[in-house]
Formats: C-alpha cells, sequence, structure tokens
C-alpha cells in the first residue's frame, strides 16, 4: 500500500503554566528585558477589556466581548504585525489592534455603537472587527491578492475562532490562498468555546489547524498563552509570507475565561471548576513570572504599570463619554459616495423629525 | 460602428474598462480560457493576461468576498457569477459586507465593485439557472441594482457601473444575449445610473418595465398603437435606488400604469413601485396600478416556463384593464 501523503502538525511551547523556560527560549526572547514591551500591551489590554465590562454594565456602552485570557494570542502576532501588514480581526483581538494603531478611544467608540469607531486614524487599511463570523476570511484573501497582484512584501493576518472552523467561509478562503500561495496568516484562535457549544462539539477532527491540510496549506499548533510561543510562530509565518512563501496556519490553544458577551452568562453551560483550571494557565501571571524571575521586572515595575493602564484607559474612556454622537442624518451620509436624489429626501425628513423633537424636547425642559 | 448583440457589448464594456483602467480586474468561474459560459468574457485573458482575467475555485461566496478584499485595497473588481441562481451563497457577502463596507467605517474602506450575473428565464435550462430574484437585492441599502435591456444599455450601463465608486450588482437579461444586434460605438461613454430610461413615448397609458421585458412591452405597446393607444414605455434600468420622478412625470401625464416584471409577484420590485405611486402620485391615477409579473410560484422547468413569464398577450390586456376606467 502506498501513501500518497502525509501530515505533521508541530506543537510549540517555550513556557510552562509557571512561566519557567522548558526548552531554550528563541533568539528574541533571549534578553528577557526585550519582552517587556510584548507584557505592557497585555496588561493594557486586560484593563481595557475590564474598562470596557464596567462601562457596559453600567449602561455606558453597548454589548461587548470580552477577551479575558487570549491576551497572549493577539499581542503574539500583533507584536510581529509590521505596519504595512494588514489585520482583519473578529472581536477578541484588542490586543493585535492595538499594537497596529488602533487607539483605545476608537475601540470604545466601535463598542459604544458609533461607526467612527471603525475609522482608524492609524492603520488604515486594517479592516473593523467582523461580526458574522468567518465572513473576514474570504476579504482576507482578496487583499492578500492585491498584495501579490502589486508585488508588494505585506501579509495579511486573518483572526478567527475555533466555531468558525466550522463555516464553509474559511475552508473557501484557505483553498484559495492554498492554490493562488497567497500571503495570508490564517490565525485560529481556539479558546475552547462558540457561545456554549465547546471545541469537541464543534468538529470530530483531533485539531483545527490541520484543516489547513485540505488546502495544501503547512499549520502548526501553539501554546495561545505562552507569549513567547505565539510570538515565534508567528513571526515565522509572517516572515515566510511576505517573502512570498505563501499562506500559513496557526491553531493557538487558549481558553475564554470571561463570558461569551456582556450579554452572556456561562454559568449556564460550564462549571465553575474549569474555569478555575484554567485561571492557572492564564497568559499574563505565566509572562510575569518569567520576567520576574528573570530579574527583568519588580513589584514596584508591576505596580507602576497597573497604575500607568488604568490611567491610560480611564482617559480614553473619559474621551468616549465626552465624544457627542453624530447627527442622525449621519446614517445617510456614508451610504454611497453621493446621496442618490431619492435618499435625500429622507434624509430631508429625518433632519425635520429630529429637528422637531429636539426643540420639543428643550420645550419641555 | 459594429452591429452587436447584447453579450457582445458586455464583453467590448468589460474590455474597454480593462484598457482603460490597470485596477479593473475579472474574475469568477471560467471566465478565462474559456472565456465565461455565455462568452461575456471572451477573449479577455489572451488580452489583458492571468493576473487581470482569473478563473477562481468554484465558491460564489468567496467570489465575492474576494472582490470586498481587493476593493478595499483600491482595485475595481468585476466578479461574474454564472448564473443567478447560484448567487445565494454570495448574498452573505454583498449583505454583510459589499453593501455595508462604506458606512460602517465612515467611508475609510469602500467598495467599488461589480457583480455580473445572467438572469431571467426563457431558455430552456435547467432548475436554478432562470431566476429572476433582483428585488432581494433591492432591497438592501448600500447597493445599486443595474439591469440593462439592450446592446447599447449593456454598454453603457455597465461602464458606468464599473467606473462606480460603490458596489453595484448587474444583471445580464440572458434571454436577450443574443436577441438583436444594433450598432454600439465602442468610446468608452458611460449611460447614466440612477436613471429612468423612456424607450418609447405616448400619452395614454405608463408601461413600466426592465431587463428581457422589454421586448414583450414595447411589442405591446406597438399592439396598443395600432388600437389607437399610446403607450410609454419606461425602462426602469436601476432598480436601486429608484428613479421614481421619471415614472411618476410619466403618469401624471398618463394617468395609468401597468408594471411588468418577470420577477414573482409578491414583494416584487414592481410592489415597491406600486406602493411608492400609491404614496406620490394617487391623484395623477386614473386606474388602479395594474402589475403582470411572474406567479408566487416557483419558476417551473422549462415545459412550462412560456407559462410563467408575461407575454405580450398578458400586458396588452393589463392595460386595457386600466383603460377602462374613465
Amino acid at each position: 500500500m502506498s501513501k500518497p501523503a502525509a501530515f505533521d502538525i508541530p506543537y510549540t511551547r517555550f513556557l510552562d503554566p509557571e512561566g519557567r523556560a522548558i526548552v531554550p527560549v528563541p533568539a528574541f526572547a533571549q534578553d528577557a528585558s526585550a519582552l517587556i514591551p510584548d507584557y505592557r500591551a497585555m496588561v493594557l489590554t486586560r484593563t481595557y477589556d475590564a474598562k470596557a465590562i464596567a462601562l457596559q454594565r453600567t449602561g455606558r456602552l453597548g454589548t461587548y466581548a470580552s477577551c479575558l485570557g487570549q491576551e497572549a494570542v493577539s499581542v503574539g502576532f500583533g507584536s510581529v504585525m509590521q505596519p504595512g501588514d494588514v489585520l482583519l480581526p473578529t472581536y477578541r483581538e484588542p490586543g493585535a489592534q492595538l499594537l497596529h494603531g488602533v487607539t483605545l478611544v476608537e475601540m470604545f467608540l466601535c463598542w459604544g455603537g458609533d461607526e467612527r469607531g471603525h475609522d482608524f486614524a492609524g492603520p488604515r487599511e486594517d479592516f473593523p472587527v467582523c461580526i458574522p463570523v468567518a465572513t473576514q476570511a474570504p476579504h482576507a484573501t482578496g487583499v492578500a491578492l492585491a498584495f501579490k497582484l502589486r508585488g508588494e512584501a505585506r501579509a495579511v493576518v486573518c483572526c478567527f475562532g475555533d466555531g468558525a472552523t466550522s463555516k464553509g467561509d474559511i475552508y473557501e478562503a484557505l483553498n484559495l490562498a492554498g492554490v493562488w500561495q497567497l500571503p495570508v496568516l490564517f490565525m485560529i484562535t481556539n479558546n475552547q468555546w462558540a457561545i456554549s457549544v465547546p471545541r469537541e462539539a464543534q468538529t470530530a477532527t483531533a485539531t483545527l489547524a490541520q484543516k489547513a491540510f485540505a488546502a495544501g496549506i503547512p499549520a502548526e499548533q501553539v501554546d495561545g498563552n505562552d507569549l513567547i510561543a505565539m510570538r515565534h510562530a508567528a513571526g515565522q509565518a509572517l516572515e515566510k509570507a511576505r517573502a512570498g512563501g505563501g499562506p500559513h496556519v496557526i491553531e493557538a490553544l487558549t481558553y475564554r475565561l470571561g463570558d461569551h458577551t456582556t450579554a452572556d452568562d456561562a454559568t449556564r453551560y460550564r462549571d465553575d471548576e474549569s474555569v478555575s483550571r484554567h485561571w492557572k494557565e492564564e497568559p499574563i501571571a505565566r509572562l510575569r513570572r518569567y520576567l520576574a524571575d528573570a530579574g527583568v521586572w519588580s513589584k514596584g515595575d508591576e505596580e507602576a504599570l497597573i497604575a500607568a493602564c488604568a490611567k491610560e484607559v480611564d482617559a480614553a474612556a473619559e474621551t468616549y463619554l465626552a465624544t457627542p454622537p453624530e447627527p442622525p442624518e449621519a446614517m445617510f451620509d456614508h451610504l454611497y459616495a453621493t446621496l442618490p436624489p431619492s435618499l435625500a429626501k429622507q434624509r430631508a425628513a429625518l433632519i425635520e423629525e429630529a429637528a422637531a423633537l429636539i426643540a420639543e424636547a428643550k420645550g419641555n425642559g | 460602428m459594429a452591429e452587436v448583440t447584447l453579450v457582445e457589448a458586455v464583453n467590448m464594456a468589460l474590455a474597454k474598462a480593462m484598457a482603460d483602467d490597470a485596477e479593473v480586474l475579472v474574475f469568477g468561474e471560467d471566465v478565462g480560457l474559456d472565456g465565461g459560459v455565455f462568452r461575456s468574457t471572451d477573449g479577455l485573458l489572451a488580452r489583458f493576461g492571468a493576473a487581470r482575467v482569473m478563473d477562481t475555485p468554484l465558491a460564489e461566496g468567496l467570489i465575492a468576498g474576494v472582490a470586498v478584499g481587493l476593493a478595499a485595497q483600491g482595485f475595481k473588481p468585476v466578479a461574474e457569477i454564472q448564473f443567478m441562481g447560484f448567487i445565494y451563497p454570495a448574498l452573505d457577502q454583498i449583505v454583510s459586507h459589499a453593501s455595508r463596507m462604506r458606512n460602517r467605517t465612515r467611508g475609510r474602506l469602500t467598495c467599488p465593485m461589480v457583480m455580473r450575473a445572467p438572469f431571467g428565464g426563457g431558455i430552456r435550462a435547467p432548475e436554478h439557472h432562470s431566476e429572476s430574484t433582483e428585488a432581494m437585492f433591492a432591497h438592501i441599502p448600500g447597493l445599486r441594482v443595474v439591469i440593462p435591456s439592450s446592446p447599447s444599455h449593456a454598454y453603457g450601463l455597465l461602464l458606468a457601473s464599473i467606473r462606480d465608486p460603490d458596489p453595484v450588482i448587474f444583471l445580464e437579461p440572458k434571454r436577450i444575449y443574443r436577441a438583436v444586434r444594433e450598432e454600439v460605438a465602442d468610446d468608452g461613454r458611460a449611460l447614466p445610473l440612477d436613471s429612468c430610461f423612456t424607450l418609447r413615448e405616448g400619452g395614454d397609458v405608463t408601461l413600466v418595465t426592465w431587463g428581457a421585458m422589454t421586448m414583450e412591452t414595447l411589442a405591446a405597446a406597438e399592439t396598443l398603437a395600432d388600437e389607437g393607444i399610446g403607450a410609454e414605455v419606461i425602462d426602469v434600468a436601476t432598480l436601486k435606488p429608484l428613479d421614481m420622478d421619471q415614472i411618476l412625470t410619466s403618469v401624471q401625464k398618463t394617468g395609468r400604469c401597468v408594471i411588468v416584471h418577470e420577477a414573482a409577484l409578491s414583494g416584487g420590485w414592481g410592489a415597491e413601485i406600486a406602493a411608492r405611486l400609491a404614496e406620490e402620485g394617487l391623484l395623477s391615477l386614473l386606474a388602479p396600478v395594474q402589475r403582470v409579473t411572474g406567479y408566487d410560484t416557483v419558476m417551473p422547468l422549462l415545459r412550462l416556463e412560456q407559462w410563467y413569464m408575461p407575454s405580450e398577450g398578458r400586458i396588452v390586456a393589463a392595460a386595457r384593464r386600466a383603460l377602462e376606467y374613465a
């Protein structure tokens, strides 16, 4: 019997849950202090996340999807993205968005229900958070095709989760990226839950990474709670993509420590014990221990960082809260490049109605 | 000037757009060497090369999503869906992303794409090859839905659609792909979008239609003329956004309106036009608006399809009904 094809899935972890290096770390991590910016980004991400939940709970933000426990994934690949690369995020990658130049104010505006939060001043080509699961994957191949057609040494990072791998969009995009050798990193964040459906109920495959093989793309698994492993794997994949080496799939193994969103109650479908167990593997404490053991991070550094992050996030939240909404007619103003005459009538009617209501409210006040 | 068919005019417009603008890309299923199953992309691969004329894997949702990605990067993708009956996997991308990207990002990322698809019945094709579901797209804010009715309109409207900075669903009436030849100058001149075309003037009744049904409607107008009835024929051409002003102006003159489309009656785009006539033109109307459409049934297979599609006779009868009201 012949064997027409065989596949391997490497798994990468440098730091164990206690923050000890179990194998020699890659060159970029040999000076532990070089990891401090990533550590700061992870703490800033978690601070932002907690603030967003607090704002939602007090009625000052819309429904919010927390990334608690997944900070090493998006900071890991975000820290090796270059300015020319393009990010197509889901709703749990604020770490990468921040590192790629999206501001905290823009992210608060986005979850606060203001489209201006998607008009990033920094990364003008990055896509906004994609809400319909997996639909961003074909866009990623389109952006990557643009890079390839122009002969640009740029790469695309396409984010999606474990649930998304069940959707056809992902296979269609992987398949195209494989057959046309497009510069895309498909970044699967396997946080074990698609709202209430656990990873094992999603697919019979042993890994999610292996789905890449059906499209002719190399794939690997990474400990997604190990910042060093994430940065190492994503860095190599992006360098390869920029150099014309084609697409790559990374499955980052992590755990969604929070609810799906602020509208969810995860206690309906999972017990506290399993969540507590995963808290022991969370990424921030792990990297902090590594930095402390290496002698580059002190208790004082930690306290100063927490205070600095709180100050930065609070200031951004204040700016967001102080930003008045757009006028009602803004809903018309970006629908088409030029407003069609038929819509001009509806726009005028809205302005009139809004003015009357505002005048009435002032009269009553 | 060459006499060309509608499908040849599509081909001419694609070639002209590609020659004029290096950002225009054509892709879809079998559009390369095969030149498209209807030959609308014939010769483009040889002329413009494989980097601009691309056969994609067989996945309509992907084709639409790739177009969204390319468009966000500044390309002008012209994607072909082989038949409208296969466009539904692409609907998610069109509705969820193509139509919204400009608004969602406040103009930062835009979607200047065209999605072409042959549509409509009457070519004795298998199931799913005879769809007329243009109203589904016309319902979606942010889209343009454009339907040519002749070779010259196909050329001018497709050029306009490709040059338009927003997404356009360009539906080609395949029953009349080769029905008539018309002189079309390959001069790169576009026709206006968002505007109806008056194909025939008349003072007694307004016949409103689009696509292949312009043939039956113009024939009905001719028959009515023999009876001394002046029928004005309006080709809507851009269904969304709808140029209601031209239709209202005509109905103010005639007082009577017959709307003709191949798609099913309920929730068809004729329903929107009739509602707008009721809202904005009621006092001009001398008779109830008549609709001549497909039935609220599944489009039958080829043995029965001629019973489904509006005929000249049904249009003439509807016009006469409208004229019965004094």
